[in-house]
């Protein structure tokens, strides 16, 4: 896996593209705060007065963001920051608009959220200068992982939340810590996997097509994703348990390069699935299975039951009305789609952006998954490569779920827009999920740095020698 | 506000939108094509590139062009294992080492792969890359991750074969 690409890289010299990013963050802005004066204009006939406010403060983390980049991951990928820089913006804005329909003060919040994010993005940065130090921490981060997943289980920490118990509140604060947990589960098995790929691969034996690996290789990781998995059929957070079974299955193929693992993986995945549908039709147990599906297959007929598909409904009514321009800022009722700011939030651009829009914004997160995955292909060791793919996998798992959730393609499961919806816990999750595909692809682009000229200049490898570390 | 204002302002904003979204790509696609070539490696690069074959020792004796600097390496020689003595010039780099027939330094070495390293330029510096060699290639007693370079001199170790780059 890392021995092809090393060729490629020997010839040239990556360029730093500080200053390309510095011209697309510049753009960034103006997406993002171009989206806050549009809404005011659009609700409230004028540009809203807390423009200056708000964009200089939106400017000065992003700009700081941006500094730091150039002093501590200088040759870290050009693009991935403007990106997310001009997602959150726009999703700060389409939330303002939600709040000025509904009287809330959720973007306020969020950008808070946001600030915690960028100074935890900056703190990733600065603490962590070689991402190879992960993997000292592989067992104690899966541990975490779990232990994080188990917390909203605990009584009196965990709270309920429209039926999935997802959630821990402290004091006025709530948080999910899912999404926590997704970023370690990443760096869990990103370390199991480099360091047994090859016993994974090679030894074993076949039954029936499929290479099986042994037990004891297979073991400690199918057993941390069993238990992860199981607290979040436990939590009824179907979205997760999608997600978390996608990227094991992703990891696992990046790592061994069998392909049997994808058909065996999508088969228990459809036998699963199709199983807990049909005990749910039959017993009448876990009720919620059934309900997705159902209104997935036919959502008018639920429009206005109990645990019914008006939301989604609504969702769709503001897409078809929408069309390909949208209604514009201020124009379109995406208020009435409830929870429009969390999980509908592709359906309240889908509204006033129209697919123009939506494509934009699905265009940005081809581009954030393209980059993580080229950061994977540069990179030279085998931790960075499964970690940015792992970290891609969860981007693309994410918005697929969410976006064929929204758009009817898939049935509903409730997750969280990267970067765009209401919710800090998944913004600084994903803040820091980018800050670790940076580093993996600031060492990536890093030139080669040079060993062994001890013999003809003494004086110059003092200062270019760099002890590699392994492992 | 009038209709048309707020149409003109719809369409701006989508213009906003693209407009970022093709800068974003139009930066990754200089990214990918203008990765650069340092100064120094320019004249070197162009060079038609001759494959080694297994035979390129019995070519060495032919005149070689005068070394662009004082004191780069020519050539490359196998100093220790079997095939003691075998050489390949440097001018026809990459060189390629291993046991396959296409290697321009073919080992008879049980403990080397087909395609084992080879040796690049790179600016004025030589570097030897492991190739994803079953055993490793090594530099003292250090396995190489990632191309290393090498100098007049440095012992290089593939199986139970030492090379080093001479004048």
């Amino acid at each position: 896996m890392a021995a092809g690409q090393q060729g490629a890289i020997m010839g040239f010299v990556h360029r730093r593209r500080r200053g390309a990013e510095l011209f697309l963050l510049v753009l960034a802005l103006a997406v993002g705060i171009g989206a806050y004066a549009a809404v005011g204009l659009g609700v409230e006939g004028e540009v809203p007065v807390d423009l200056l406010g708000y964009g200089g403060w939106l400017a000065g983390l992003v700009v700081a963001a941006h500094v730091v980049i150039r002093f501590v991951a200088p040759y870290a990928d050009p693009v991935l920051l403007p990106v997310v820089a001009a997602l959150n913006g726009l999703g700060l804005a389409v939330i303002h608009r939600l709040d000025l329909a509904d009287g809330s003060a959720l973007a306020r919040q969020q950008l808070t959220w946001m600030t915690l994010g960028v100074l935890l993005f900056v703190g990733t940065l600065v603490v962590l200068r070689d991402h190879r130090v992960l993997t000292r921490f592989t067992y104690t981060s899966g541990l975490a992982a779990i232990a994080l997943l188990l917390l909203p289980m605990v009584p009196g920490l965990g709270k309920t939340v429209n039926g999935a118990k997802i959630w821990i509140g402290v004091g006025p604060f709530s948080f999910q810590p899912g999404e926590v947990a997704k970023v370690l589960l990443v760096v869990a098995f990103a370390g199991y996997l480099v360091l047994h790929r090859d016993a994974l691969a090679l030894a074993g034996r076949r039954v029936l097509f499929v290479d099986l690996p042994r037990g004891r290789d297979l073991g400690p990781i199918l057993a941390m994703w069993l238990i992860s998995l199981g607290i979040l059929v436990l939590q009824r957070d179907l979205g997760s348990s999608l997600l978390f079974f996608g990227l094991f299955l992703v990891m696992l193929y990046v790592a061994t390069e069998r392909p049997g693992w994808l058909v065996v993986g999508g088969a228990m995945f459809f036998g699963g699935a199709g199983l807990l549908y049909y005990v749910s039709v039959t017993t009448g147990q876990l009720s919620h299975i059934q309900n997705r599906v159902n209104i997935w297959l036919d959502p008018m007929a639920y429009f206005d039951q109990s645990p019914g598909s008006g939301q989604l409904v609504e969702s769709l009514f503001g897409m078809a009305w929408g069309g390909l321009l949208g209604r514009g800022f201020g124009e379109g009722n995406p208020e009435r789609i409830p929870y429009a700011e969390s999980d509908f939030i592709i359906g309240a651009i889908g509204e006033e952006l129209g697919l123009t829009g939506v494509i934009a914004v699905l265009l940005l997160y081809g581009l954030i998954v393209e980059r993580a995955l080229r950061a994977a292909l540069i990179s030279r060791d085998g931790f960075g490569k499964l970690m940015a793919t792992g970290l891609a996998a969860v981007f693309a798992l994410q918005v697929f779920v969410v976006v064929g959730g929204v758009t009817r393609l898939i049935p509903l499961t409730g997750l969280t827009t990267p970067f765009l919806s209401y919710g800090g816990s998944s913004l600084v999750a994903n803040w820091v999920i980018v800050a670790l595909v940076l580093r993996v692809s600031d060492l990536a682009r890093r030139p080669v740095p040079s060993v062994g000229d001890d013999a003809t200049d003494v004086a110059a490898d003092a200062e270019t020698t760099q002890v590699v570390r392994l492992s | 506000m009038s209709e048309l204002t707020l149409f003109l302002i719809r369409v701006a904003y989508l213009a906003i939108l693209w407009i970022f979204v093709l800068s974003a790509i139009s930066v990754i696609r200089s990214d990918m094509f203008g990765a650069r070539v340092p100064e120094s490696a320019r004249g070197a690069e162009p060079q038609p590139r001759r494959t080694g074959r297994a035979g390129r020792a019995g070519r060495a004796g032919k005149d070689k062009p005068p070394a662009k600097r004082r004191g780069s390496p020519t050539h490359v020689i196998v100093t220790e294992g079997s095939n003691v003595g075998e050489r390949a010039e440097l001018d026809g780099a990459p060189v390629l080492i291993g046991r396959g027939s296409d290697a321009a330094i073919r080992l008879d070495d049980d403990y080397v792969s087909t395609r084992h390293a080879r040796i690049a330029a790179s600016g004025d510096q030589w570097f030897v890359e492991d190739l994803g060699s079953t055993n490793g290639t090594y530099i003292g007693s250090v396995r190489i991750t990632q191309p290393t370079t090498v100098t007049l001199g440095t012992q290089v170790r593939i199986g139970k074969t030492i090379l080093e780059l001479r004048k």
